[in-house]
């Protein structure tokens, strides 16, 4: 009963369920903890932004985040390019760019975030 | 005398209500360069359909329209075409129903034309007929599949019960925003039967029909726009059944889908005596 | 004659794009797309800004002032908007895709019911919460942080 398609999607799915927990938090951090009345703080200041890079639990979240979100978008997408009734070799090609895509970006951001975090 | 026809059509009642425009998709890829559409008026008695509204045209005003129908009640699944943009059966859809002064018609998308109103079904056979819709066992020989009876309680059966009801009449593939695009996805009709076989407690094929029904233009594909289960017109409910698919895919990702217990065959009745007087069984005529 | 583009009877992006006399969640089938195309590309750009902060303050500010325009704070809400419908959809989605709230199949009986009609509760509940969360996030936008 298991297909290569099925144990993506599966994966697709529990990341979409980890990313709204993750980017829950994130979004709450980043839009709405200013509704309590210490709106005074710019969350994006270079000094709060560091802060925040240099806590451990930030750096776990971040890159968790990182990683599942790549996932789930760049298979979401791969969904998209899948309907629409391509040849063979051409979703396979699709398929290769997407992870090299992925790859990248999560390296360049993982890097980010450990360089921050030491700094 | 052509009149008394048409009245006759249309269930009985004679008064006409009104009179209601039928445009028409035309379109023979054979001979015409493009697509047309032709206006004709149809008298509108209560309880006409668009079935019998195309019969009038074909008998009173245009006898080169082409549809397809059969049965003429919702039972053949011939007649499926777009009506007023939306997927129905021409036999099941009363025109006074519509509440409209005019009858857009045209062939049911994502098939190709044969002509006028005519889809081509045949690829929705072809998918159907890919996801082996059939009882498979492996310990039982084909052979011995239609001479013995299998063990099935009553739950076992409303699992796909529902499912069975599938006239293949191909509005949910045409209702499909994923068909819309992609030939090559199977669709809802041929994934739900696919799920329908899957579930039967007699069947043990699901192996040899996930390269279809759960590869990359299977189940997956499919994204719960919900259109397909709103106008199929048996109440299959293609829709839970692909979804009901992917929950059970998803468990058998995680290897927490439990084995199959195969119903067995029933042995022949061996104790009841046969009534004096009960004729034989008429020799096979298939081998 | 060669074969017509006109037999092919394919709706294609069409059958994408409009949600026609179909149910509400043939257009959530739209939007949930797009949302999420929209906030790929979004995410996207964001690794990369969000990277420039481990090359200094300096670097750090001069890419918040370039960001820190009408343009990209409206566009950040719209993504801010995406983010909000695309994440409770996506739960409806996962909850039915996995079975939920769909009701058990049963013997269709005229007239009949379906999955989708069961489950309309579900998604009337979920947007709801995401106006909720749009507004909570609006007013954080325009007014704790208004666009300079």
């Amino acid at each position: 009963m298991r297909t290569r398609e099925s144990t993506l999607w599966t994966w697709h799915l529990l990341a979409g369920a980890v990313i709204l927990v993750l980017l829950g938090l994130h979004m709450f951090i980043m839009h709405l903890s200013g509704l309590g009345g210490s709106g005074e703080e710019d969350v994006l200041s270079y000094s709060s932004v560091m802060e925040r890079s240099r806590a451990l639990a930030f750096v776990i979240v971040y890159i968790l985040l990182l990683g599942v979100a790549l996932y789930h978008g760049l298979y979401g997408f791969r969904k998209i390019v899948f309907e629409l009734t391509l040849s063979e070799g051409v979703e396979r090609a699709v398929t290769v760019l997407i992870v090299l895509l992925g790859l990248a970006l999560f390296v360049i951001g993982s890097y980010a975030t450990i360089t921050a975090y030491a700094m | 005398m052509i009149e008394t026809r048409s009245r006759k059509q249309s269930g009985g009642s004679e008064e006409v209500i009104k009179t209601v425009q039928f445009s028409v998709l035309r379109y023979d890829p054979k001979t015409l360069p493009a697509p047309r559409v032709d206006s004709f008026n149809v008298p509108v008695t209560k309880g006409l359909t668009v079935l019998d509204g195309l019969h009038y045209i074909k008998e009173n005003l245009d006898s080169s329209l082409a549809w397809r129908y059969s049965c003429r009640m919702g039972v053949c699944g011939s007649c499926g075409m777009f009506i007023n943009s939306y997927p129905r059966l021409a036999c099941n859809t009363q025109v006074l129903e519509l509440k409209t002064d005019t009858v857009h018609l045209k062939p049911l998308p994502n098939f190709d034309i044969i002509k006028d109103l005519v889809p081509d079904l045949s690829v929705l056979f072809e998918k159907h007929r890919s996801v082996r819709p059939f009882i498979v066992r492996r310990d039982v020989s084909i052979d011995e599949l239609p001479s013995g009876e299998f063990f099935q309680s009553v739950e076992e059966l409303e699992r796909y019960l529902q499912f069975t009801y599938c006239i293949k009449c191909g509005l949910c593939m045409a209702a499909c925003p994923t068909v819309a695009t992609d030939r090559r996805y199977l669709g809802p009709q041929p994934l739900t039967q696919a799920y329908r076989y899957d579930i039967d407690s007699r069947d043990d094929g699901s192996d040899e029909r996930k390269e279809e029904a759960l590869g990359s233009h299977g189940a997956f594909r499919c994204h719960f726009a919900g259109a397909c289960s709103e106008v199929c017109p048996k109440g299959v409910d293609p829709a839970l059944g692909i979804q009901l698919s992917k929950r059970r895919a998803f468990v058998a990702s995680l290897g927490l889908l439990p084995k199959k217990r195969l119903a067995a065959v029933a042995p022949p009745v061996t104790s009841a005596k046969r009534r004096e007087g009960t004729p034989d069984a008429p020799e096979r005529t298939v081998r | 004659m060669p074969e017509s583009g006109f037999r092919r009877n394919q709706l294609g992006l069409v059958g994408w794009l409009s949600g026609g006399r179909y149910g509400i969640e043939r257009y959530a089938f739209t939007l949930h797309r797009l949302t999420g195309l929209a906030i790929l590309a979004y995410f996207l750009l964001h690794i990369l800004v969000g990277s420039s902060r481990m090359l200094g303050e300096e670097t750090w500010n001069s890419v918040m002032e370039r960001l820190d325009s009408p343009v990209f704070r409206y566009g950040e809400f719209l993504v801010y908007l995406a983010f909000a419908f695309h994440a409770l959809n996506g739960l409806r989605l996962a909850l039915t895709e996995l079975g939920f709230f769909l009701g058990a199949p049963r013997q269709p009986v005229f007239p009949y019911t379906s999955s989708v009609r069961r489950q309309r509760p579900l998604f009337v509940l979920v947007m709801i919460v995401a106006a909720v969360v749009v507004v909570l996030g609006g007013y954080d936008f325009f007014f704790a942080h208004p666009v300079k």
